[in-house]
């Protein structure tokens, strides 16, 4: 009997309930830890059972966790590139709409998401103003994908089309080799990603298109690409946590990129633009920081028996959850609040619900999750305390099955970041992932309104169990 | 009159220890009649209704929620209590807003980051309220751990689930309404430091491994192992599941060399197992059975009447010597008890020296109490009825000690039979507390006797404690059994005249 083990010295507990059972227990010098249990809420009930009854297959799960993780923690993501979204991604064609998010129709989309689907027909040529762009939308003379279908991601609205250029990361981890897109980072202010969609929008666009993009992907061919791991294990020292902040990443990679681009510039004026462009943007790393994440996960997905979460993305309307052991299938439940800071003049009742594929950035174990490395941050994403960034970390770390040690946090001796969230975990737990966003004006065209914090509802992960454990033949 | 007052707090939750002490407390302020915190579950909500606490504004509080209940003299100071118990739960939280930068460490929330943090846990202790408890047992059986359920009101049906899971895992479930294990000489919930040694004990009740496991300490041996089975592991229903597998592991233990099961009689084809089991042991088995029919001994099996008699059956050791006759007194006899099976030992002892007795925990050959009806009575206030929303006397003796004062005025009461339980768990100072009524009762009141299960490496000191309860005048027996033979030698019956004049 393995219970004999039991019997061989103290016992190692772990106390659920009762602390002083804990406390006696320890005075008396055995290991033991206290789980600060709290009820369930009733309807949660049977999917906790459901937990307890894969437990009967925890040896698989661990296996398929294993596995995942390896090719998380081995992946090699490197920027090499940049071309029109249309000559990369294949599928994307005339008339064809990515959006970040869950799918999603016209019909549920918020305004601001419906703000830069006209913007994006307009840009493309598909219809000639917005109102024109608007009724082909709801006519259905278009179609709407999510950009994780075409091993893409966009930050807010997230809306990528044809001719817009995207930035190519390659995986070069052996055995991996697959590629991701996200388009370039417009800026802060009026931007397509927060549903603008005038003349000045559109015309930077175009800029993106004409110019800024192709010298970058030279630059980047020219270069060889840009290794990412070793770039944010530096941005994290630098206090970047890669969601909310990218102050230093951003001027890694302009440090990094700007010779290059020298090299490849035509004249001293598209030059100094382009390295304005990047210089003015705190944010631009962001995107790049996204297409990343996507080329680490995207090979944790359609493992079996794997839990650990592939995705999290929002729409604006539904949260959605992917896991490595359901395959292609979503997960949503309504997306919630964030809760955060305003800029002056904005409240929240001026502020869209949580929207973009940038919780991706969580998914790897960055952003809310790296906190703990931003404490610039806390102040903006609602917590109050340094401190407090540390509890935010820390929460995570229960959630989730590694820590990564290429990505170390020096407040916290160096431990590496969380990465890997199980499913089971924020099942069992009730511990929703924290995620840090921007949060966008409710209108069609306003902007960022403020910051914050968001959390994915527990609603897309019991219903991802459930499947989850279909998957291995335990039906509820 | 009186008001009641409920208020809801969403997602509010504290252990039931916690909760009790802070209801407590408003219980204790001036105008409040009754006060009670509980979470909002389905059976809470049908206790507060029934005690007539419940109020509209909680009836739809779900398990995750905390209502606050309060029956006081008017609206306002109802009111008031409702805002201290605020205060009070407020104070034993984390630290506010705005205090001092101290690192806000979220707990644990789970059995994947605990076991993060305990990568060789092999046992979890589980005190969750009764109806999450046997999920919580599930899921760390899964993980490959032993458990001990304290919580009590576990569905008999899950009982037995979890215990045929355990053995398919080949792993212990010790309990439900498991209140004491001595594993690898550690205490465990409601224990005693007692040293090591030869001795294995399985036990179905708690205050039973209490009892022998202190007057093995006090006899020079020493426990092996103290498993824990739960007060219905001999029932037919479970059928001795777990009895018959600590049987197994302590026949291998190599530590162990006598064993020692103690439980209420069980049903008769669970008997005959657990007959059979003990006669193929390698190691001799002692088997206390409270309240059976007395057997014959077979063959490397030895049958114990009382507690006492299996821990001197364990150590070798021959009983205590019978204490000197005392004074004879004429009148009833009341036992309080907070152990359950120190009660029905004492009843045990009772009924074998002649004596008839009530008890609201009959053994076989008792009586159940009737009201109204004389006679000697010995009350379990461990019992359901007495510690259904309220903490176990154990851990507060507040209940003990009113029904102590009370028995102690009753006319035709000649002596009061107490237990003291200390060590883990228990009450810092129970006998302090019981000083306190005799201190108050006056010199004619009936005589006292009272046993301490205990040692001196408890945190209480077992000679601290007798010298507290003597130097009150009460006598102190070397057990429980003892307590309840001096008893009997002592009481007679009172004379009719006696009786009548109550």
């Amino acid at each position: 009997m393995s219970s004999n083990s039991l019997l061989g010295g103290a016992p190692r507990v772990v106390n659920i309930g009762l602390r002083g059972f804990a406390d006696e227990i320890a005075s008396q010098g055995a290991d033991v830890v206290q789980v600060d249990w709290r009820p369930p809420a009733p309807a949660r009930r049977a999917v906790l059972e459901l937990l307890a009854r894969l437990g009967a297959r925890e040896a698989a799960i661990a296996r398929a966790n294993d596995e995942g993780l390896r090719r998380m923690q081995s992946a090699n993501p490197v920027l090499v590139d940049v071309q029109p979204a249309g000559k990369v991604i294949a599928g994307l064609g005339e008339r064809v709409l990515l959006h970040a998010g869950p799918p999603i129709g016209w019909e549920r989309m918020c305004g601001p998401m419906r703000g830069a689907v006209a913007g994006a027909i307009v840009f493309e040529g598909w219809a000639s103003d917005l109102a024109a762009a608007e009724r082909l939308a709801a006519s259905g003379g278009v179609t709407f994908h999510p950009n994780h279908y075409f091993d893409a991601v966009g930050p807010m609205t997230g809306i990528t089309t044809r001719s817009m250029p995207v930035l190519v990361v390659e995986n070069r981890a052996p055995g991996a080799g697959n590629r991701a897109y996200c388009m370039i980072n417009e800026g802060l202010g009026k931007v397509m990603r927060f549903g603008a969609n005038d003349e000045e929008v559109l015309a930077r666009l175009a800029w993106l298109r004409d110019v800024f993009g192709p010298l970058l992907g030279a630059a980047l061919r020219a270069a060889g690409g840009l290794e990412l791991v070793p770039l944010v294990a530096r941005g994290l020292a630098m206090g970047d946590e890669m969601h909310q902040r990218n102050v230093a990443c951003s001027a890694l990679t302009l440090r990094a990129m700007a010779p290059h681009l020298a090299q490849a510039a035509g004249d001293t004026e598209t030059l100094s633009k382009c390295l304005a462009f990047i210089a003015g943007n705190e944010q631009f790393f962001l995107n790049i920081g996204m297409v990343m994440g996507k080329s680490i996960m995207d090979p944790v997905r359609g493992l079996e028996a794997c839990s650990l979460v592939a995705a999290m993305c929002r729409n604006g309307t539904d949260f959605g959850v992917r896991v490595s052991g359901t395959g292609d299938a979503w997960f949503t439940a309504p997306v919630e609040m964030p809760q955060g800071l305003y800029f002056p003049g904005y409240s929240e009742a001026d502020a869209n619900p949580d929207m973009g594929d940038s919780a991706i950035m969580e998914t790897i174990g960055l952003g809310a999750f790296a906190m703990a490395s931003a404490p610039a941050v806390v102040g903006f994403v609602g917590a109050g305390r340094a401190s407090d960034a540390v509890a935010f970390t820390r929460a995570m770390g229960q959630i989730t099955l590694a820590r990564n040690p290429r990505w170390t946090m020096p407040a916290l001796d160096f431990q590496g970041v969380p990465a890997g969230i199980d499913l089971r975990r924020v099942v069992e737990s009730g511990i929703q992932p924290a995620i840090n966003t921007g949060i966008a004006h409710r209108r069609a065209g306003v902007g960022q309104v403020g910051a914050g914090v968001a959390r994915a509802p527990l609603g897309c992960f019991d219903a991802a169990l459930v499947a989850f454990a279909r998957s291995l033949g335990i039906e509820t | 009159m009186s008001v009641v007052v409920n208020r809801v707090r969403r997602g509010f939750y504290a252990d039931s220890v916690a909760l009790m002490r802070i209801a407590r407390a408003l219980s204790s302020e001036t105008g409040v009649l009754e006060a009670s915190l509980m979470i909002g579950s389905p059976s809470n909500k049908a206790l507060l209704a029934e005690s007539g606490l419940l109020a509209e504004a909680a009836r739809d509080a779900q398990a995750d929620d905390l209502v606050i209940a309060v029956r006081a003299r008017d609206a306002a100071r109802a009111e008031a209590a409702l805002e201290a118990a605020e205060r009070l739960l407020a104070g034993g939280g984390a630290p506010a807003q705005g205090q001092a930068a101290t690192e806000s460490a979220p707990g644990i929330a789970g059995f994947g980051a605990a076991l993060d943090a305990l990568p060789a846990a092999n046992l979890a202790l589980i005190s969750v309220p009764g109806e999450f408890a046997a999920l919580e047992a599930r899921r760390a059986l899964e993980r490959g751990l032993n458990v001990m359920i304290f919580s009590d009101n576990v569905p008999l049906a899950e009982e037995v689930a979890l215990k045929r899971r355990a053995l398919e895992r080949g792993l212990l479930v010790m309990g439900p309404d498991c209140g004491t294990a001595l594993i690898g000489g550690v205490p465990l919930a409601f224990a005693n430091a007692v040293p090591r040694g030869e001795v294995g004990i399985v036990s179905a009740s708690g205050t039973g491994l209490q009892e022998v496991s202190c007057l093995l300490a006090r006899a020079g041996c020493g426990v092996s192992q103290g498993i824990g089975v739960g007060g219905r592991d001999l029932s037919e229903a479970v059928g001795g599941l777990m009895t018959l597998a600590a049987l197994d592991l302590l026949e291998s233990d190599r530590r162990t060399k006598r064993i020692v099961v103690i439980s209420k009689p069980p049903s008769p084809a669970v008997m005959e197992k657990v007959l059979a089991r003990a006669a193929r042991c390698r190691k001799p088995v002692v088997l206390c059975l409270l309240g059976a029919e007395a057997r014959a001994g077979r063959k490397g099996i030895a049958f114990a009447r009382t507690l006492e008699a299996a821990a001197c059956a364990a150590s070798g050791k021959r009983p205590a010597r019978a204490p000197a006759a005392r004074t004879a007194r004429r009148g009833w006899i009341r036992g309080l008890y907070s152990g359950g099976t120190l009660c029905a030992e004492a009843q045990v002892v009772l009924m074998d020296e002649g004596h008839a007795v009530q008890s609201n925990a009959p053994v076989p050959g008792a009586q159940r109490v009737r009201r109204g009806a004389a006679g000697h009575r010995l009350i379990d206030l461990g019992a359901d009825e007495y510690t259904r929303g309220r903490p176990h006397p154990m851990i507060d003796p507040t209940l003990r000690n009113e029904q102590l004062a009370r028995v102690l005025r009753e006319r035709g009461v000649a002596a009061v039979l107490l237990d003291v339980v200390i060590g883990t768990g228990a009450h810092p100072d129970p006998a302090g507390m019981i000083a306190q009524v005799l201190r108050g009762a006056g010199p004619r009141r009936p005589a006292v006797i009272a046993s301490v299960t205990g040692t001196d490496a408890d945190a209480q000191g077992y000679a601290r404690q007798v010298a507290t309860l003597r130097a009150e005048g009460a006598i102190v027996a070397r057990s429980n059994a003892e307590a309840a033979r001096i008893v009997a030698r002592m009481v007679r019956k009172p004379s009719r005249s006696a009786t009548r004049r109550r």
